[in-house]
């Protein structure tokens, strides 16, 4: 029997303005209200409203046979609850049809386990109760921000009480091994690791409606027929769930594919559907050694998409340098945009690795350049410890986060 | 090949572009004569451009004498036929009393250059050619390549258009055979105002040499001060009454910054006089002229360069900062902003974001080593070998 697991990615940052040097100390607030509430309606329209009514067709039409996985962020669940509530409705919907599962992540979408562990446990927890609250289900599986992945987070999220994580199935940490199996976490006892089919997955994520691959067009019986000839327990189809009407656009035919996908291949009598914790109930084949992160971001499956350049380095350091002080200043104000500044995705604007895979970048990237993100960023920052100064906290550490000159920020 | 500047006798974009052109075209076996006007005194000229510079077969040059530069307008002429080295009864017969006059009799000479010197092709680099060239093709019946670096709309900087200049323009880019843009920003200002249908039109983006030689660290201005540069003619084209209001701004914020202005024109005076008005000629120091043994140090001195045009049909200067370790921000309305990613890029009106923009490369060190580190990678994708390469199949599409 190959099990077929689908998980799918939701997520939405809290996307910056173009925030100037001169609104630092006079103007707090840094995100483009209207360029977000513009992009979650019309990614709700062309895509989640009609992809979560579609999968949910195809559940009862195959009595829960089909089913899916879902990582919602808290980033975007509050964007649809402010823009697209009838965003929410639909996955609830989805949820009370009793085979979907909601994965745990950090709520922020953050890179937070490189830079604090207090924080990621936080963000953790933060995110598991919006879960419960939500879709009335505890969640036992966690994946981490862009399948950010090593031995050391696997340990921690077992303490944590899961019971399965995924990572992405690179080449790099497998070698010779197949993804189509379940793994163990090197230096842990019982936590599952499910590795994500990268070839197949990003088949559909990726070249889709690539008119240049030979394979194009992809029909839904030509993917069935592949995944049929998988040798393993599993095929871990995980992708961006924006992948349906966003990325493919729905004249590429992704809908149709989706589709007649579950009966394509169920055509197939050994081929059935899993959810994540189904699959980690199974007996794992070996043990998987990670130490270096890896990621199912670019060629490099890194953090180089992140954490790449010296920009990259600097912003997200200097911002967890003031995790202290945020969180003695006890203002839910300051800790909220503090944490909605850890989103992964305003790293993932600086990113200057634009040779290789510069259209990925450039497409999602709201600026006009990293160079122009990194400045509203770093300008963002710099309010930030205004803010932390204003309400009365001092140290010299704060004063050499403060890097530009009193005659812009003033005196405090 | 007609042309109306060649280094070291130039002033600007124009020269250099057409030395790089040239040298590019003499690497992939062509064989080019450089038909130039100039002053008398050409001999220093030839000798500095004799064939031992260039590998392979040999670039000559052709000059034929006439007192134009290449960003001269009809009004400057007059003042050059005025001085008392070249006015007098005689001087008003060798030279035209006019531009236009000077145009026809250089197209006049260069009829006759066409008709000694062999060729399979003829490339005409911007308007004060483009008369020569059409000459030329009557002459030998070769066909005729327009070379646009510039147009009328872009040389007034939005303040109108000599309809003479607009008319030769216009004449050249109907007779050439085919038309060579530097930029897309520039095509689409050939498709848009001179009536020339897209698919004749082939855009080909300039490079930038890399013979500079090593030079040492330049002086500092001063200990304290960071330095911003404008480099560049001073005229309403480049923008420098902008790159002044952006200076402004910023030295309400910082006051240990130097802005250089370097390069001269017409609105040298007014400029001197603005930085007064907005009390900071003690911040912005001018150059006047900068020679080209002075540019790559002048490049290095600055922490940013700054090219703030109000419309750039390409702009060479930011690849030459680039060359030389210098980040850049550049005006949007440049033909070099389509093909240059590692840099900042504003638009030239936006005092506030350019300010802003400046601010932060100062002051933070991260974003000005990556601009530093990715433009100097970048730069050296510019080398001169493709734009010829890209000439040359333009040629051989016209021959075949």
């Amino acid at each position: 029997m190959v099990s077929v697991c689908f998980y799918f990615q939701v997520h939405q940052p809290v996307r910056m303005r173009r925030y100037p040097v001169f609104d630092i100390g006079r103007d707090s607030d840094y995100f483009d209200h209207k360029k977000n509430e513009q992009v979650v309606k019309k990614v709700a329209k062309k895509c989640y409203l009609p992809t979560n009514r579609l999968i949910n067709e195809l559940i009862r039409k195959t009595r829960g046979k089909f089913r899916v996985s879902y990582s919602i962020t808290g980033t975007a669940l509050e964007q649809f609850q402010e823009f697209a509530p009838e965003v929410i409705e639909s996955f609830k919907e989805l949820a009370d049809t009793g085979h979907v599962e909601f994965l745990s992540e950090t709520y922020y979408h953050t890179l937070a386990y490189l830079y604090s562990k207090q924080e990621f446990r936080e963000q953790v927890s933060l995110h598991k109760k919006m879960v419960r609250k939500h879709f009335k289900q505890t969640p036992r599986i966690f994946r981490n921000t862009e399948l950010v992945y090593n031995n050391e987070l696997a340990r921690t999220v077992e303490d944590m009480g899961y019971k399965g994580i995924l990572a992405e199935g690179a080449d790099h940490i497998l070698g010779w091994r197949s993804p189509n199996y379940i793994y163990q976490p090197q230096t842990s006892k019982k936590i599952r690791l499910l590795l994500k089919n990268y070839k197949l997955s990003d088949d559909i994520a990726f070249r889709f409606s690539n008119r240049g691959w030979s394979e194009h067009p992809l029909t839904a019986r030509k993917f069935a027929d592949w995944v049929a000839a998988a040798e393993g327990q599993t095929v871990n189809l995980f992708m961006d769930y924006e992948t349906f009407g966003e990325h493919q656009w729905e004249d590429t035919g992704i809908f149709s594919f989706l589709e007649h996908l579950p009966s394509e291949l169920m055509r197939h009598s050994h081929i059935d559907f899993r959810n994540p914790s189904e699959m980690a109930r199974l007996e794992p084949v070996g043990k998987l050694d990670v130490h270096h992160p890896v990621s199912w971001a670019d060629v490099e499956r890194d953090l180089s998409a992140w954490l790449g350049n010296r920009m990259q380095q600097s912003a997200i350091q200097r911002l967890y340098e003031l995790e202290s002080y945020i969180r003695r200043s006890g203002d839910k104000g300051l800790l909220e945009d503090w944490r909605k500044l850890q989103t992964s995705d305003h790293f993932y604007y600086m990113c200057t690795k634009w040779f290789s895979d510069g259209d990925v970048h450039k497409y999602f990237n709201p600026y006009d350049s990293p160079y122009d993100g990194f400045i509203a960023f770093m300008n963002a920052v710099n309010d930030i410890v205004i803010r932390l100064k204003t309400i009365g906290m001092k140290s010299k550490a704060l004063n050499s986060c403060y890097v530009l000159p009193p005659s812009i920020v003033g005196e405090i | 090949m007609f042309g109306w500047e060649f280094p070291p006798y130039s002033s600007g974009g124009l020269g250099t572009a057409c030395y790089g052109l040239t040298k590019g075209l003499a690497h992939h076996g062509a064989s080019v004569t450089f038909v130039v006007p100039t002053k008398a005194g050409s001999s220093e000229f030839v000798k500095l451009l004799s064939a031992a510079d260039f590998p392979g077969k040999s670039v000559r040059i052709k000059g034929i004498s006439s007192p134009i530069t290449a960003y001269m307008t009809s009004e400057e002429y007059e003042q050059v036929l005025d001085q008392p080295s070249v006015s007098g009864k005689a001087a008003k017969k060798v030279y035209g009393k006019n531009l236009w006059e000077e145009v026809l009799r250089y197209a006049a000479r260069a009829g006759s250059i066409a008709k000694r010197e062999p060729h399979d092709v003829i490339h005409a680099h911007d308007w004060l050619t483009y008369k020569a060239g059409i000459a030329a093709k009557k002459s030998s019946g070769k066909p005729l390549v327009i070379h646009v670096h510039a147009t009328e709309f872009d040389r007034g900087g939005g303040n109108g258009v000599n309809q003479g200049v607009y008319d030769i323009e216009k004449e050249g880019m109907h007779s050439a055979d085919r038309i060579i843009a530097v930029s897309g920003f520039t095509k689409g200002k050939i498709v848009e105002h001179y009536g020339i249908p897209p698919e004749k039109v082939e855009v080909v983006h300039n490079a930038v040499e890399f013979t500079n030689p090593s030079c040492a660290e330049p002086p500092r201005i001063s200990e304290h001060d960071r330095v911003v540069l404008f480099l560049g003619r001073v005229t309403l084209q480049k923008g420098p009454d902008y790159f002044l209001y952006t200076a402004r701004k910023v030295l309400d914020h910082m006051s240990d910054v130097k802005f250089v202005v370097g390069g001269k024109g017409d609105m040298l005076p007014q400029m001197i006089e603005k930085a007064a008005e907005l009390g900071i000629a003690d911040r912005v120091l001018f150059t006047g002229f900068v020679a080209d043994e002075d540019l790559d140090r002048v490049y290095r001195m600055a922490d940013l360069y700054v090219m703030p045009s109000v419309s750039e049909p390409f702009g060479i200067t930011p690849l030459e900062a680039m060359r030389n370790g210098t980040p850049v921000m550049i005006s949007k309305t440049s033909g070099v902003s389509e093909v240059i990613t590692h840099c900042l890029k504003a638009d030239f009106w936006d005092i506030d974001d350019m300010a802003s923009k400046i601010i932060a490369t100062l002051h933070y060190s991260e974003l000005h080593q990556t601009l530093k580190e990715h433009g100097s990678h970048e730069v050296t994708k510019f080398d001169w070998r493709v734009p010829a390469r890209r000439c040359i199949d333009v040629y051989n599409k016209l021959l075949c």
